[in-house]
């Protein structure tokens, strides 16, 4: 009798925890009034979305990923039709090179004129002649320090990830590009660089480094520069700001190298099914109210020119959520890699991550 | 006759079950471990594991496993013992309590681990009020191997408490008229009889210890690369979902190796013994 009673508790703790384990299996039906939008987690106000759909009277299907790449996998496994995607630059010249991008019918999103020429300018580098891509947001990759651990002189250079007097007190950026990024400007190299030479001494750096920092860590840093676990981490600014906001001793910069400026945008691709619905939703997105309250979520740049209207000086004046003129000028947009090279410096990650 | 063909009858859901959600996704894995990405036969996703950054992570994982394995067997087996030797009227309680935080959400659990391990966190903070010097826990080895003793535990401690359970306790009284003493008894009589237990135990927390990712993810802070994580990597960033599925078998066949050793062992040693 105890026996039983035993068996049947584990088969129940057991099927309990199978359960849980399996609860995002669930499929759910393709609607065909539904637009299905693929965005990076945490990027949208909740509120914004519930809006859309009350104003639009269009169902969302919201989907979210963590990095570049598991955008890209997610979009080539093809078991789902996106109709609208937001990511970085360099996967959209990818993408577009591979010819997964459908034109943007500009006449049908009037506030688009609300988005920053300048913003539009840049953005030729994955979209040359400016008709696939509308911008979301923008900001940079930089250190995230802790003004009580390290002084603004050590941070003003990349060599800092460097320094065992940091040791298990760096942060490194868990994202494969952005991480090569930082090797490539401490070596003086361009950060596109398809050199594997180049690349391969990129390794040998970040390998050096592995044994002096704390984590990879990618959506978790700010937490963990919140709680003063490290004293410094490679970061994006919008993080770097979020962190800012809840640690007084926190500051933000990018070191004098220079380093990488990225614009997320929204394109509509080949497996769009709702192309219409799709127009409207980038429309709302560039809506005041929306960058607005988008803005006040997310804390990156907001390319909307309208946005600047409600908010404070102290925020405008800003430099980590705003970058100035200065800093932007160090910085540089990621080019596409081709096929070899991506496998290449993929290669060279996962050695980086064994090593 | 009948009887026989109820019984078949009633486990056609169970094999409808197993068709679709494990021989059909087999044998797609076996599918692309088999092919390269244009589609022709190919053995090297699996001679991949030569690959040193493989081999490397197999090592590890192997190594982990068996730590987290041996530790498990070494907490477990007391705990096992003493609930069993327990005199209360109650002890489905006792267990239940064991059973009790893999109620829990188990991401959840291991998150609590990143709390208590940070550098900064609460064991830091109760080492350095008692002035004593901090650890460097999280994200190592160490950390990826706790988190999994942690997870796996009660995988350990059912199946020998079961064993315990079984065995009469006339027997051991035999033993003690004999003129055993405990350690005797426990070696000669207690631990052989509860071997199937504790071989049950071991392949519970090893194998799914030697396949796991999810831990090392959150307590390795991407320094620690197990086979699991490669073979996610594969799936995910590198987009090799051949690579990826030819891994997943030359595991597979690790895992599969490692329990017929286990059941060797069985095999062997039960010999003449009464179970």
């Amino acid at each position: 009798m105890k026996n039983k009673f035993l068996s049947l508790l584990t088969i129940a703790s057991l099927s309990v925890a199978s359960l849980l384990g399996f609860t995002s299996c669930g499929s759910d039906a393709d609607d065909k009034d539904t637009l299905v939008v693929l965005n990076y987690g945490k990027y949208i106000e909740s509120d914004v979305l519930k809006r859309f759909q009350e104003e639009t009277g269009i169902n969302v299907k919201y989907e979210e990923y963590e990095s570049v790449e598991d955008m890209y996998a997610k979009y080539k496994a093809g078991s789902i039709n996106y109709d609208v995607i937001c990511t970085s630059d360099y996967m959209i010249e990818t993408m577009r090179l591979e010819d997964e991008l459908i034109p943007i019918d500009y006449s049908t999103i009037p506030n688009y004129s609300n988005i920053d020429k300048d913003i539009i300018e840049a953005s030729a580098a994955f979209d040359p002649k400016h008709q696939y891509t509308v911008p979301y947001f923008y900001g940079t990759v930089g250190i995230l320090y802790n003004t009580n651990m390290v002084d603004e002189d050590t941070v003003s250079s990349w060599d800092c990830l460097w320094d065992p007097d940091y040791r298990n007190q760096i942060v490194m950026i868990n994202s494969q590009r952005d991480a090569f990024m930082v090797a490539l400007e401490k070596l003086g190299y361009d950060i596109n660089t398809t050199d594997t030479g180049e690349l391969k001494e990129a390794y040998d750096l970040l390998c050096k480094e592995k044994s002096l920092i704390y984590a990879y860590l990618q959506d978790e840093t700010y937490e963990c520069m919140i709680s003063e676990d490290a004293a410094m981490a490679v970061c994006y600014s919008g993080e770097a700001a979020m962190g800012m906001e809840y640690n007084e001793d926190l500051a933000y910069t990018v070191p004098k190298e220079g380093g990488n400026l990225w614009i997320d945008s929204w394109f509509v691709p080949r497996t769009c099914k709702h192309y219409d619905a799709a127009m409207k939703w980038i429309d709302f997105m560039c809506q005041e109210e929306a960058a607005t309250e988008n803005f006040e979520y997310v804390w990156y740049a907001t390319p909307n020119t309208k946005v600047a209207a409600h908010e404070d000086a102290e925020t405008l004046a800003d430099e980590t959520v705003f970058p100035t003129k200065e800093t932007l000028s160090r910085c540089k947009l990621y080019e596409a890699y081709d096929n070899d090279t991506l496998d290449y410096t993929t290669n060279l990650w996962k050695r980086l991550k064994a090593y | 006759m009948i009887n026989k063909m109820r019984t078949s009858f009633l486990a056609t859901p169970y094999a409808i079950w197993v068709m679709i959600c494990t021989i059909l996704p087999l044998f797609y894995i076996l599918g692309y471990a088999l092919t390269n990405d244009a589609g022709s036969f190919t053995l090297s996703n699996l001679t991949a594991i030569a690959d040193p950054v493989h081999l490397k992570s197999l090592w590890l994982s192997i190594r982990v496993a068996f730590f987290t394995t041996a530790i498990c067997l070494l907490l477990a087996y007391p705990v096992a013992l003493i609930l069993h030797n327990l005199k209360l009227t109650n002890k489905g309680l006792v267990v239940f309590l064991f059973i009790l935080p893999m109620w829990m959400n188990f991401m959840l659990r291991i998150l609590a681990w990143q709390i208590i391990l940070s550098n900064n966190g609460i064991l830091n903070s109760i080492l350095s009020t008692l002035g004593l010097p901090t650890l460097h826990i999280l994200y190592t080895e160490t950390a990826v191997t706790l988190g999994m003793v942690y997870d796996f535990l009660p995988y350990m401690i059912l199946p020998i408490y079961n064993a315990l359970s079984k065995i009469n306790d006339q027997v051991v009284e035999a033993a003690a008229d004999l003129g055993a003493n405990w350690w005797t008894t426990f070696t000669k009589v207690t631990l052989p009889l509860s071997k199937d237990g504790i071989i049950s135990g071991i392949i519970m927390v090893f194998v799914p210890a030697l396949s796991s990712f999810v831990v090392s993810n959150l307590l390795g802070g991407g320094k620690v690369l197990l086979i699991g994580n490669v073979i996610e990597q594969e799936f995910t960033l590198a987009r090799n979902w051949n690579l990826g599925s030819g891994l997943s078998i030359i595991l597979m066949i690790f895992v599969l190796l490692s329990m017929s050793v286990m059941n060797k062992v069985d095999d062997s040693e039960n010999g003449g013994m009464p179970v």
